[in-house]
Parts: structure tokens; C-alpha cells; sequence
């Protein structure tokens, strides 16, 4: 009675005639699937090169003194001695300018790098006409000329006082020098410094507490309404934007503990007034953002622990802290460093509250102590690209690979400390 | 065996005629610890009233002042504080389109990502594509928005047009910050589509339906309110994100919905504002408050129907 409605059904015509499209169907969406999946991998690639193409290729200048007509023998300018540099010095410049510049250091004691550079910045007086990527300057190297002495004419620039030089913007002196209103002269070294000061008072402030905190909720808080309120305070505190941490930090530890975090009170008198908006300001807030995510992790990796252990210690008669302090810490400790460390690579890219309390700083020497004005490489990659000149681009994005290096370098260790303290408690 | 329980019996109990007392003793040591414990806790709690303290403080100001009110902030549609107009919607609409592109971008490609990763691949594949959305997701945002203005702006000038794209836009700021998004949306989406109960799977594959129509029939719609919840997190991160759109948005609020034209959203015009020398006394300087207020309670309330839709969630299947 029931085959008599689809006899063909046991023959399996009816269930099978629209097989293949659905499988079709099943086919296509799946490869819709994966293309979506190494969209990722395709993302990070391009980001990737765009960020090395820029940092690498032909530049073209234009020099107030063509610095081939400096040197005598037709020897490079760069491979000249410091006397030979001294003696260009003395013969180009005014003597006040001498004067000055001999009273800032005189020449005699300087190295050949930095009698170089002055005569770069005193008299050859180089100035970038144009900027080639890297993928320009391998494929395309041909047109490079014909294109320099075009935009060169656009910039009334009479293109035969043009040089074309490959320049490799990621370069060692790019990183040891200091922050520069010239693209040609400007480093990344008082940002770096400024990046790594502010990440030690955040680690020195943010990991004790947020250790702490996550110990108190995992081994010591009952069900009570306030640790319930913690608890959710601190899911939604990490949820807050970044910036409104910035709103914070500006008001309270800029604004308000300004005698404390300018170094007043500590009879810190720094070389021009600081306002309040130093590296310890800066730490302080940094500490505050992070720590949601330290506790959260830490939370995590605790939890982990089993509880066997617990009892274990309790059952020989140990205290609750003892049992924490030399049973279940030790054992959770590999995870709560990774979170940690996670957790400090976030703060080291993060910009939007450093510069809402940093403020436009600019400054020229490394910062020597927790109440000095800062800069930090996010900050600086922020600056540099706002400039629509090419050449501010250029190192904008030579600053992004030595930010991503410092990245790397922080997550290598944390791999390493990882392994390291697994090993040897296990 | 005599002699052991002789010697067994004779030997005298230590307290004869005592109690042991099993009371926890007070250890002043372990109290203090306790107490600091305690304190770190704490602090979180000090941190939000902190921030509610300070936005309400400062919006306090800005809304007492003659120039401002409460109703033209949230109606008017001009940003201009060096005429006394601070009306909220330019910079909010910049906000929410940018948003809405990175949804675009973010939510069928993390979607599509979840599928694949949960139904399809294989250990191999999930041992590569796992550590590039860690990677990607780990990237420093001000990066993404050097990525917008000096690679995206460019290919999408190519494509329609160096006249209509200006060279600042909020459609280059939201597909990038889609890419920044994708991440949490993927893994969110993945472990929603992980906890779908095996059996689910194994009654359509028994029922004949393909793998995909096990995805998308069953699969799927079984994992709705994780899915939910990983899309309104995506969009409470779009909203605070700040240094994309600082970079390739543009500066400069402005009432346009054209996708090609720069506009200023609320973080992007806080950041740019305290970036310069500002006044701690001026009404501009109370303004960036007032609307951190509003960023504020905005990510709050999506964060927080986040968080209950997981919960709610993660009863189901346990």
C-alpha cells in the first residue's frame, strides 16, 4: 500500500535523479569555503609586501651642492676621511656656523659617520624629488629616469640636477638615530626606547595585580554578589575601547596625580616642563587597559590546574596560600606567562591612548627616566603616514617592520620561557 | 600479630582527655594575603568607576555649558566646535558606515571561514589557518591603517576612479578593519559551529543529506546565537576601533553617506583633537568627553547582549 506511491523509489530513480546537482551545489560552495579561508593568508601576504615594497627602492634627489664636486679625486663622499670631510667642512661654511658647530662638539672628536651626515645636512642639503617602491625598482627600472625628470618638471625642478640612489630606508642608521622633522635623518631609536620604558612599568604594575586578582576569583572568592561583580566587571572591562582608556589615563594620572607622575614631588626637574605627560603616565595606563586580559588569562590558566593537586596539599595539612604558592602558581605558571606576554604585545602596538595622553610630543633625546616625555614606534608610524609627503611613507613603513620584528622577538620568548618552564616542572 | 596489637593498645593516646580543636586558627599571614587578594580584585571595579566617574564628570561640564544642549547633541547634524555647533550625527553616521563596510567584509568571509574550518579541513589545513588569523589578529591596528591609505585607497581608486574615490574614505577604513575583524569572527563563529552536538550531524548524513546541506541546514542555524554573539562583538570592536580610521578616514566631520569621501568618526575625532595642543579649560576639550560617553555606553550594551546571548547560548547543549 505505502510502494504503491512511489514504486520507483525502491528502484532508487527518485532519490538519486537530482544527486549530481546537489553535489554540484556541495562542490561549489566548498570551494567557496576554502577560497574564504586563505583570504587570510592572502590579506597577511599583501599587507606584508606593501609594508616591504615601501621600505625599499629608488629614490630621486635633488642636492643644493652636487656632492661629486665636493671631493677632488672623484671618490665617493661617503668613503672620504674625516679630514678630508673636516676639510670640506671649513672650506663650504660660514665661520659663525663653524664656530657653533665646534662648540656643539668639535670636529676633531667626531667619527666619520657624523662628519658625514653634517656634511649631508650642512652643505649637500639632499631633498627627495620622488620615492619607487620595490616592485618599481626591480621590474620597472627602465622608466624610473623618464618618470623622475617628468615629476621633476611638474615640481619645477630642472631634471638634469637630478640623482637617482637606491635607498634602503630600513637601514642600521635608521634605527640608532633619533626622532627627526627630516625624513633623511629621522630614527626610530627614542621611540623604541619610549615603547620598551612604557612596557616595563606596565609589566612591573599590571602583572602583580593581575595576578592577584586572578588567584583571589579562581582559589579564594565564593559566591557572593561582590566577586560576581568582579567577575563581570572585568569581562566588560575588556570590551571597553582602547581609547576610552586614553580619556582615563588623561584625566586621572595626567591631570590629577600630576605632581606624582610629573616627578614634582620627587624634585624631578626634567629639561622643559612635562605636564604630567610622561612614561610613567603613560605605563600606569597602559597597566590599567591590559589588565583585564592578564586576569582573564590568568583565570584560564589556573583553572587548568587540576584539582587533584589541591587536595593533595590539603590533605598533608598545607594552608590555602601554601597550596597556591607551591602547587598551583608553579603549575599554572606556563600559561599565565603566555597570556602576560600576549597581552604586552597588545600594549606595544597600541596608539590611540598613548596619544591621547602624550599628546603631539616631540622629542629629539632618549628618554632617561620615568618622567621624561615619550614617543613610541605606534605613535611615530601614526605621525609618519598623516604626512603626505612619499618619503614620510617610506620610513613610516620601515618603523612598521621594526615594530613587527620587536613583535616577533616578544612572542619568541614567550614560546621559549614557555617550553622552559613546562620542561622543567613536569 | 599479638604483640603488634598489645603494643598497639597499650600505647597511650597523646591528648587523652582533649578534643582536638579543628577551628581555623587566625594566621595574620594568611589574612593579609587574603586581603591583598582581595584588593587586586578590587581594583578592577576602582577602573570602571573611574571610567564612569570621569565621562560623566567631564560630559557633566560640557552639557551645563550655554553653548551646548542635551537635545541639539543628539539631533543636529553640523560638528563644528569653533562655532559652537556640536551636533552628534556626522560623526556618528561616519562611525556606523564604517562599521557597516567592515561587517561586509567581516561577517560572510568569517562565517565562510568557521564552516570550513569546523566541517571540512583537516588537521593539516587548521594547523596553518589557526596561526595566520592568530597573526593577523595580533597585527598592531595602526598598521591596518597604513595598509588602507597606502594599498587599499590606491586599488580602489584604480578601480572607479581617482575622480570619485578621494584619496581619504571610509569604504577603504571599513574593508580593511574588516580584515581586522575577521579574526574574531571566525574563531568566535568556529567554536559556536564546534559545540553543535555530533549526533545532529550524524542524523542528516543518516537522513542523505550532502555536507553542505548538513552546514548549511542543520549545522548552522543549530549554532544562530553563538553566531549572534560573535557578530555583535564584531561590531562593538568595530565601533571603538580607532587608529584604521584615524590614518584612511579622513579628518574632519562630515554629513555625507558617500562611501568615497572622507568623514570623521567619534574615535577618530577624539584622537585627532587631543593629538593637539588642547586647552584643558575649552568647551572642545569637554566635547571629546561627551562623546567618549557615548562610545561608551554603546559598546557597553553590545558587549553586554554579547556576553548574555552566549551564556544562553552554552546552556543549550550542556
Amino acid at each position: 500500500m505505502r510502494n504503491s506511491a512511489a514504486p520507483s523509489n525502491t528502484n532508487g530513480e527518485l532519490f538519486g535523479y537530482n544527486l549530481p546537482a546537489r553535489h554540484r551545489s556541495g562542490a561549489i560552495w566548498r570551494m567557496f569555503f576554502f577560497a574564504a579561508t586563505i583570504f587570510g593568508i592572502i590579506a597577511l601576504s599583501v599587507l606584508l609586501w606593501d609594508v616591504v615594497n615601501d621600505s625599499f627602492g629608488y629614490t630621486a634627489f635633488t642636492y643644493k651642492v652636487d656632492p661629486a664636486t665636493l671631493t677632488t679625486d672623484g671618490k665617493p663622499l661617503d668613503e672620504a676621511t674625516s679630514e678630508e670631510l673636516i676639510a670640506i667642512l671649513e672650506k663650504t661654511l660660514r665661520p659663525n656656523r663653524l664656530n657653533t658647530l665646534n662648540d656643539e662638539k668639535p670636529l676633531e672628536q667626531r667619527t666619520q659617520d657624523e662628519l658625514y651626515e653634517l656634511v649631508l645636512a650642512e652643505i649637500v642639503q639632499p631633498k627627495v624629488v620622488a620615492v619607487w617602491g620595490l616592485a618599481d625598482s626591480l621590474l620597472r627600472v627602465g622608466k624610473i629616469p623618464t618618470e623622475a625628470s617628468q615629476i621633476a618638471s611638474q615640481k619645477n625642478i630642472d631634471p638634469a640636477t637630478i640623482s637617482i640612489v637606491f635607498v634602503n630606508w630600513l637601514s642600521r642608521g635608521f634605527v640608532a638615530s633619533p626622532q627627526s622633522s627630516n625624513a633623511l635623518y629621522a630614527g626610530v631609536r627614542t621611540a623604541i626606547m619610549g615603547s620598551l620604558y612604557i612596557i616595563f612599568i606596565t609589566i612591573l604594575v599590571a602583572f602583580p595585580i593581575g595576578i592577584g586578582a586572578s588567584i583571589y576569583l579562581q582559589e579564594y572568592a565564593q559566591d557572593t554578589p561582590i566577586n560576581r561583580m568582579i567577575q563581570t566587571n572585568i569581562n566588560n572591562l575588556a570590551g571597553v575601547p582602547s581609547i576610552i582608556y586614553g580619556m582615563l589615563g588623561l584625566t586621572i594620572f595626567v591631570r590629577g596625580l600630576s605632581p606624582v607622575t610629573s616627578g614634582a614631588v620627587f624634585g624631578y626637574l626634567g629639561a622643559d616642563p612635562n605636564y604630567g605627560r610622561t612614561i610613567l603616565s603613560a605605563g600606569l595606563t597602559m597597566a590599567l587597559l591590559v589588565l583585564p586580559v592578564i586576569i582573564i588569562n590568568g583565570q584560564e590558566a589556573i583553572k587548568a590546574v587540576p584539582n587533584s593537586l589541591r587536595e593533595a596539599a590539603f590533605g598533608v595539612g598545607a594552608s590555602k596560600w601554601q597550596t597556591v604558592w607551591h602547587h598551583v602558581l608553579p603549575n599554572a605558571i606556563p600559561g599565565i606567562l603566555t597570556g602576560t606576554i600576549l597581552s604586552m604585545s597588545r600594549a606595544i602596538g597600541e596608539t590611540a591612548p598613548l596619544i591621547i595622553i602624550g599628546a603631539s610630543t616631540y622629542i629629539t633625546y632618549n628618554p632617561d627616566s620615568v618622567f621624561s616625555k615619550f614617543t613610541t614606534l605606534p605613535i611615530q608610524i601614526y605621525q609618519w603616514t598623516s604626512r603626505p609627503q612619499d618619503e614620510f611613507r617610506a620610513i613610516a613603513a620601515a618603523a612598521i617592520i621594526v615594530l613587527l620584528a620587536l613583535l616577533l622577538a616578544l612572542n619568541a620568548i614567550a614560546i621559549v620561557l614557555r617550553n622552559r618552564f613546562s620542561r622543567r616542572l613536569i | 600479630m599479638a604483640t603488634y596489637s598489645e603494643s598497639f593498645t597499650q600505647s597511650k593516646p597523646m591528648t587523652p582527655n582533649r578534643e582536638i580543636d579543628l577551628r581555623k586558627r587566625p594566621n595574620l599571614k594568611e589574612s593579609l594575603i587574603q586581603g591583598f587578594l582581595f584588593f587586586c580584585g578590587l581594583l578592577s571595579i576602582f577602573t570602571t568607576i573611574g571610567i564612569v566617574v570621569v565621562l560623566f564628570g567631564e560630559s557633566w561640564r560640557f552639557f551645563g555649558s550655554p553653548e551646548v544642549g542635551l537635545v541639539e547633541f543628539f539631533t543636529t547634524t553640523t560638528w563644528q566646535p569653533q562655532v559652537g555647533a556640536f551636533g552628534i550625527w556626522p560623526l556618528l553616521t561616519a562611525t556606523l558606515m564604517v562599521t557597516f563596510f567592515a561587517m561586509i567584509m567581516a561577517i560572510p568571509i568569517g562565517i565562510a571561514v568557521a564552516i570550513y574550518l569546523s566541517e571540512y579541513a583537516q588537521e593539516r589545513t587548521r594547523k596553518i589557518i589557526k596561526p595566520t588569523m592568530e597573526v593577523l589578529a595580533g597585527i598592531p591596528t595602526v598598521v591596518y591603517g597604513y595598509f588602507a591609505l597606502t594599498w587599499f585607497t590606491p586599488q580602489l581608486r584604480n578601480v572607479f576612479g581617482s575622480d570619485t574615490v578621494q584619496i581619504y574614505n571610509t569604504l577603504s577604513a571599513g574593508l580593511v578593519m574588516g580584515i581586522l575583524i575577521l579574526p574574531l569572527i571566525a574563531t568566535m563563529c568556529e567554536d559556536a559551529l564546534y559545540a553543535v552536538p555530533r549526533s545532529l550531524r550524524e542524523a542528516a548524513y543518516g537522513l542523505g543529506a550532502t555536507k553542505l546541506e548538513t552546514a548549511m541546514r542543520i549545522v548552522l542555524p543549530a549554532a544562530t546565537s553563538g553566531i549572534a554573539a560573535a557578530i555583535i562583538l564584531g561590531v562593538s570592536r568595530a565601533i571603538g576601533e580607532t587608529m584604521i580610521v584615524a590614518i584612511a578616514a579622513g579628518a574632519g566631520p562630515k554629513f555625507s553617506l558617500n562611501p568615497f569621501v572622507g568623514a570623521e568618526t567619534i574615535t577618530g575625532h577624539i584622537v585627532r583633537i587631543s593629538g593637539g595642543d588642547l586647552s584643558y579649560e575649552s568647551i572642545d576639550y569637554n566635547s571629546l568627553f561627551a562623546l567618549a560617553l557615548v562610545l561608551f555606553f554603546i559598546t557597553l550594551i553590545l558587549n553586554l547582549i554579547s556576553q548574555r546571548i552566549v551564556r544562553r547560548f552554552r546552556e543549550e547543549y550542556e
